[in-house]
């Protein structure tokens, strides 16, 4: 039983693998950021779980860079995604306009939250 | 400076009352003003005062322009219904009268002018000052009666006499409202509040004082006031002091000036330059009667009616004895004091006598006077004993004589269980019980803590037992060296005095828990300007920092992440193929992409030393910057994708 539970989640994962080796490249592109930023985020909540949160603006501009960023991201990737239907007029590259600006935004008020 | 010719003139009657030559500058000036406001068209004070100044300063004005302006104060006179215009055009004639023999001044229709002044008059013997003002004033009444008096000495013929008493009834009825203080002092207050100026007691009384005084000198036969309420007047300028105003100081001056020699009758006073009679010294009781500024007075003799002590009213010491009268100094004195006479408060009743009995009605001499003379003397301090005594049996421990004379001191010891004792006598240079206003002892602690108790006496001698079993929590509970010191004092004792007389070693019990603290000494009141404690700043202790390698370790740890993008980005096989070849869009990709990174480096620098309103208009010019150029290459691409597509 155990046997084929694992052989059934290593065929799921290679089904999964396979069906995303076709996504396009700059869908994977901006996966591979999403996964950057969550990443970063998971590391900085681990040192602030070590260290205390002291100062706990700092941590919390920390980590909300990286999530704002990431949302951001994901929202990128639906509007440039041509599978989607509700997007289908908008043109890519006003969604990437959409997402510099915004980061930049979020940028600023990051800066400033530092401290 | 310039004063006013009202001002200019009380400060000249001033200094010419009592007796001030004043020759500065400003009289020039003085004169000029006059000479300014004697013309025919100035108001009517100042012209009134112009002419009061010039009466005294006796300035160079040339009589002409006096026809004109006596013609004018006529004609004044007979239409005002005003008192006050009436009083200056009165009074205006009056002194030109005196300065200017040839200027017509006379009234023609006096009889007139005296019924308008009078028809102001009310019922209470004071005056309004108009018709059409319903208020009556006693200053009014002053001036009203001064006014009054200008019309009776400008008369042509003989006023009618019904007029004139008419006139004294008045004065009768407004010397009935008189004000009295409880020293029989009299004056005159203004009743009603408003009006154009508060009059105070002095200027009110003073006007009044002018007017009777004015009035009493034109007319014949007696006023009848009560002589002891001119002499109340008199004490009640005189009781004034020095006033601190200028115009008070003038009313007070002036009151006094017509009071010295009025007709109705002439205050005396009588003073003593010393109240108090020493025995050991053995000085002279002197006794002075002037009249109020000082001049000399008619032949006359003190008497003393009566004198007696304060404690025995009933027993006199002297009964109806006269002064002498000493030419030289002025003075009458006593010539010898009763043999009985001991330290003690009396009370002498003196009554003047005037040799002529005619002139009894001319002055007001005031009847009887009670003056309080004081009489001191060396106490002698006898039978002095301290005792340290047992407290049961009453039998002394210790038991010392005390020299009170010398300086020495006595050491005593005593301890809880037993009393001190202190007794002495003391006796007046007759031999009689003296009772002084203070009899204190006091203990005063090594710790400089005080204890003060008084000295109770049983009719022939002073005694205090201080009973220390009793006294343990009062004293604090503190044992030691106490000093003690005796005071005797009184008004009439000329030897009181404060002297330490030994000192008692005290044995107290040991304070318990609940018992008051002693107070603590007194602060030095110069130590407030000394440096001030040192002051321990106490921090908020910072917050645990974690350890650097810690730290650091996971700055190396954050960095992962990027490194695991930029090489996922290599295996995904990102390149620049799409970056554009012609000129103009590339360079406006350059410019992207160099834009983006200046507002990073921006952010860089704001989070290190830039303050948010530089970074914010700093980001608006880039952002502005970057929009109009990344529009120009994200369309351009948008273009060429879908040219792309549609081929």
């Amino acid at each position: 039983m155990a046997r084929s539970s694992s052989k059934d989640a290593q065929d799921l994962f290679r089904a999964l693998w396979s069906a995303y080796a076709a996504t396009p490249t700059n869908l994977k592109i901006i996966d591979l950021y999403v996964l950057f930023a969550v990443f970063t985020a998971l590391i900085q909540v681990v040192y602030m779980a070590l260290v205390g949160s002291f100062p706990f603006n700092s941590f919390l501009s920390g980590v909300l860079s990286c999530v704002g960023t990431a949302v951001l991201a994901v929202c990128l990737r639906i509007q440039v995604n041509k599978e989607n239907k509700e997007f289908k007029d908008l043109a890519p590259e006003r969604a990437f306009a959409d997402f510099v600006l915004c980061n930049l935004v979020l940028h600023l008020v990051i800066m400033n939250f530092l401290g | 400076s310039v004063i006013s010719l009202e001002d200019a003139y009380e400060a000249l009657r001033v200094f010419e009352i009592l007796g001030i030559e004043e020759k500065t500058h400003s009289s020039t000036a003085t004169c000029e003003k006059v000479l300014e406001n004697l013309g025919s068209s100035s108001p009517l004070k100042d012209l009134f005062y112009a002419l009061k100044v010039n009466k005294i300063l006796k300035c160079n004005v040339n009589g002409e322009g006096f026809e004109d302006i006596a013609s004018r104060l006529k004609a004044n006179v007979h239409d005002a219904s005003i008192l006050l215009d009436i009083y200056y055009s009165i009074g205006g004639l009056v002194l030109m009268k005196d300065q200017d023999s040839n200027v017509d001044v006379l009234l023609a229709d006096v009889d007139g002018v005296f019924q308008s002044i009078k028809a102001l008059s009310q019922s209470d013997g004071r005056w309004r000052y108009s018709s059409d003002n319903p208020e009556s004033s006693t200053y009014a009444a002053g001036l009203a009666l001064e006014a009054l008096a200008g019309v009776i000495s400008l008369a042509s013929s003989e006023i009618d006499q019904s007029k004139v008493n008419i006139v004294k009834n008045d004065i009768v009825k407004l010397f009935d409202g008189i004000e009295k203080y409880d020293d029989e002092t009299f004056y005159f207050d203004e009743k009603f509040v408003g009006g154009n100026e508060q009059r105070g007691f002095l200027s009110t009384t003073s006007s009044v004082v002018r007017g009777v005084t004015a009035f009493a000198a034109v007319t014949s036969g007696k006023i009848n006031l009560p002589e002891d309420k001119i002499l109340g007047l008199a004490k009640f300028f005189l009781g004034v002091g020095i006033p601190g105003d200028a115009k008070d100081f003038f009313n007070q001056v002036e009151s006094l000036a017509f009071l010295e020699s009025n007709r109705i009758s002439i205050p005396l006073i009588l003073s003593l330059p010393e109240t108090v009679y020493s025995l050991t010294k053995k000085g002279q009781l002197k006794v002075k009667v002037n009249t109020v500024l000082g001049s000399a007075v008619p032949p006359l003799t003190v008497k003393v009616v009566r004198a007696f002590s304060t404690g025995a009213k009933d027993s006199a010491i002297i009964d109806s004895k006269e002064l002498q009268y000493d030419q030289e100094s002025g003075f009458h004195f006593l010539d010898a004091f009763p043999k009985n006479v001991d330290v003690e408060t009396y009370v002498f009743v003196f009554e003047i006598v005037l040799h002529d009995c005619g002139s009894e009605n001319v002055y007001a001499t005031g009847g009887q006077i009670h003056v309080p003379i004081f009489v001191t003397g060396i106490i002698e301090v006898g039978n002095a004993e301290i005792s340290v005594l047992n407290s049961n049996i009453g039998s002394a421990e210790t038991q010392k004589k005390l020299d009170l004379a010398g300086n020495d001191v006595v050491s005593l010891s005593a301890n809880h269980l037993q009393k001190l004792k202190l007794s002495f006598q003391l006796t007046t240079p007759h031999g009689h019980v003296f009772k002084p206003h203070q009899a204190f002892i006091k203990l005063r602690h090594e710790t400089k803590v005080e204890h003060v108790f008084v000295v109770g006496n049983t009719g022939k001698k002073f005694e205090i037992i201080l009973d220390f079993l009793g006294l343990v929590e009062k004293l604090f509970y503190l044992s030691g060296r106490y000093d003690i010191e005796l005071t005797v004092g009184d008004a009439t004792m000329e030897n009181s005095f404060l002297q330490l007389l030994g000192h008692v070693e005290l044995d107290l019990p040991e304070a318990p828990e609940k018992a008051a603290h002693p107070p603590p000494p007194p602060v030095d009141p110069y130590s407030r300007y000394g440096p001030k404690a040192e002051i321990t700043h106490i921090f908020r202790a910072p917050e645990k920092r974690p350890d650097q390698k810690l730290s650091l370790a996971f700055l190396g740890l954050i960095l992962l992440p990027f490194i695991g993008f930029l090489v996922g980005l290599l295996r995904l096989g990102v390149n620049l193929k799409n970056f554009p070849g012609s000129t103009v869009p590339a360079t406006f990709a350059i410019l992207f992409h160099v834009g983006i990174g200046a507002v990073l480096l921006l952010y860089v620098l704001f989070w290190l030393k830039l303050d948010l309103f530089t970074t914010l208009k700093t980001v608006g010019l880039l952002g502005a910057f970057l929009m109009f150029v990344g529009h120009r290459i994200l369309s351009h691409i948008a273009l060429t994708s879908a040219k792309l597509k549609s081929a």
